[in-house]
């Protein structure tokens, strides 16, 4: 028996591949989702008023406290344990037979674990925004909302590129996950592969390379945008014909 | 309700065994982050390239992924020495497999965070240490280790708090953890979503006593440095 047969990889190529997009799909869907669903909660998130924040707070950190694996698991097999849930399916409603489904439960799951530690990212970036930005703004007249529209959430979005970046990769290892409910993503597939040819090494070494090399799209893709929106936080250039 | 109660001793017994996972786990990736972090500021170059490839690979692919092959994979290796040496069948434990990934992966992690605690600390207080005549030894155990602790705490603690809920994917490699004994729960009361949520609370009570822990941690070795107060 060898310890490594390309062959075992180059004949499942084409469920690798499902496996690749599907990994993508999940990954891209979710980040999404969880990004235009933070914007509006971190603000919330950071409202004097304790009875706006204070939910939002909660929804954060339970969704931070715990494993997304664990949420995933709540969500998918939890579903089938109410009886009004179970009815439901029976009639056909078209929107809890959608907890059926295990696409859309890992969707969900990621969704919001995603989104949950995005808010607290924008939130914190909210709120290192420099003091004389808002006088300025209500100097101007701007009224709360046109200060939030127009200085505080555009900054606060370019600065938290960095840290961004960061749960944008978890989120992409964290998806690995997704073949706990039966989805066949890029992980899936390994174990699809390994289970028919009993090839531990080829699979699951070929699928880590293919992770690798996402990683490192997404890190350059971040790169180009802290290049493209953070040039003004760079390090100055020294400039040329001022040296001796 | 009556479900729970009637499984809250396996539960718990199943948070027993996250909780040795975690703590085996992260005493692992501190010695690894130690040596790794100390590789990684010798001068000695393919010393410095083996650890950098050691931290991108282990943060560029997901922990289930090497999980799995450390399990799977292992248990085939296992199987050719096995062979070769005639000896009896010996299965790899999931619960050493599931340590030695996460130790391991998180190894990675805290080699970052020590490399930067590493170089926080200012040149002038080791030089000091030279000038009074002390040995390397004696200047890494009295003034780098105490000062880098300190810078590494928050550090420390994040990663703690993120291996501490990466120990749930022990359960896809069939160690009964606190995960899995609610699945199983769940399955033969029909009532998943009770046991599951009772899983998120008991991991939610680990994280908040570590949060706590780790502040007065960082009291303890923030002693003598003074905040700026705004």
């Amino acid at each position: 028996m060898e310890l490594f047969d390309v062959q075992v990889i180059t004949g499942n190529l084409p469920e690798f591949w499902r496996g690749l997009w599907m990994t993508i799909e999940l990954t891209g869907f979710a980040l999404l989702f969880g990004f235009f669903t933070a914007i509006p909660l971190a603000v919330l998130r950071l409202s004097t008023n304790r009875f706006v924040s204070t939910p939002v707070a909660a929804y954060t950190y339970f969704f931070r406290g715990t494993p997304m694996l664990v949420q995933l698991l709540l969500i998918y097999y939890g579903a089938s344990q109410w009886e009004w849930m179970r009815a439901a399916w029976e009639a056909g409603h078209p929107l809890w037979v959608l907890f059926r489904e295990p696409y859309f439960c890992a969707l969900l799951a990621f969704g919001l674990n995603t989104c949950a530690y995005t808010v607290e990212i924008l939130a914190g970036s909210m709120r290192n925004t420099s003091h004389g930005e808002l006088e300025a703004a209500r100097a101007m007249g701007m009224s709360r909302m046109k200060a939030l529209q127009r200085i505080v959430i555009p900054s606060a979005l370019r600065r938290m590129i960095p840290s961004y970046s960061n749960e944008v990769i978890l989120m992409l290892q964290g998806s690995a996950i997704a073949s706990a409910v039966t989805l066949v993503d890029l992980t899936g597939a390994a174990r699809n592969v390994y289970s028919r040819h009993f090839a531990p090494f080829e699979a699951f070494v070929f699928v880590g390379l293919l992770y690798l090399a996402l990683t490192f799209a997404l890190v350059g893709l971040f790169k180009l945008a802290e290049r493209r929106w953070l040039a003004h936080l760079a390090p100055r250039k020294a400039s040329q014909g001022t040296q001796a | 309700m009556d479900a729970l109660i009637e499984y809250s001793p396996s539960l718990i017994a199943g948070a027993w065994v996250t909780l040795q996972v975690a703590l085996l786990s992260v005493l692992l990736a501190v010695a690894t982050g130690l040596i790794g972090a100390a590789c990684k500021l010798s001068g000695f170059l393919p010393l410095r390239l083996w650890t950098m490839l050691y931290t991108t690979v282990m943060r560029g692919v997901p922990d289930l992924v090497m999980m799995l092959l450390v399990f799977y994979g292992g248990q085939l290796l296992l199987n050719l020495v096995i062979d070769h040496f005639g000896w009896d069948f010996i299965e790899i434990n999931p619960f050493a497999a599931g340590v030695l990934t996460i130790g391991l992966i998180f190894g990675a992690y805290f080699t970052e965070t020590f490399r930067g605690a590493f170089l926080a600390v200012s040149a002038g207080q080791i030089e000091a240490g030279r000038a009074y005549g002390m040995t390397g030894w004696q200047i890494f155990r009295r003034i780098l280790f105490p000062q880098m602790l300190r810078f590494a705490l928050p550090g420390i603690g994040n990663n703690w708090l993120v291996l501490l809920k990466s120990t749930a994917i022990v359960s896809m490699i069939g160690l009964s953890d606190m995960t899995r004994i609610a699945d199983q729960a769940g399955r033969s009361t029909h009532q998943p979503f009770t046991f599951y949520l009772a899983v998120c609370v008991l991991y939610l009570a680990m994280t908040a006593l570590s949060s706590y822990g780790l502040g007065v941690l960082m009291k303890r070795y923030s002693v003598g440095v003074r905040e700026t107060q705004v």
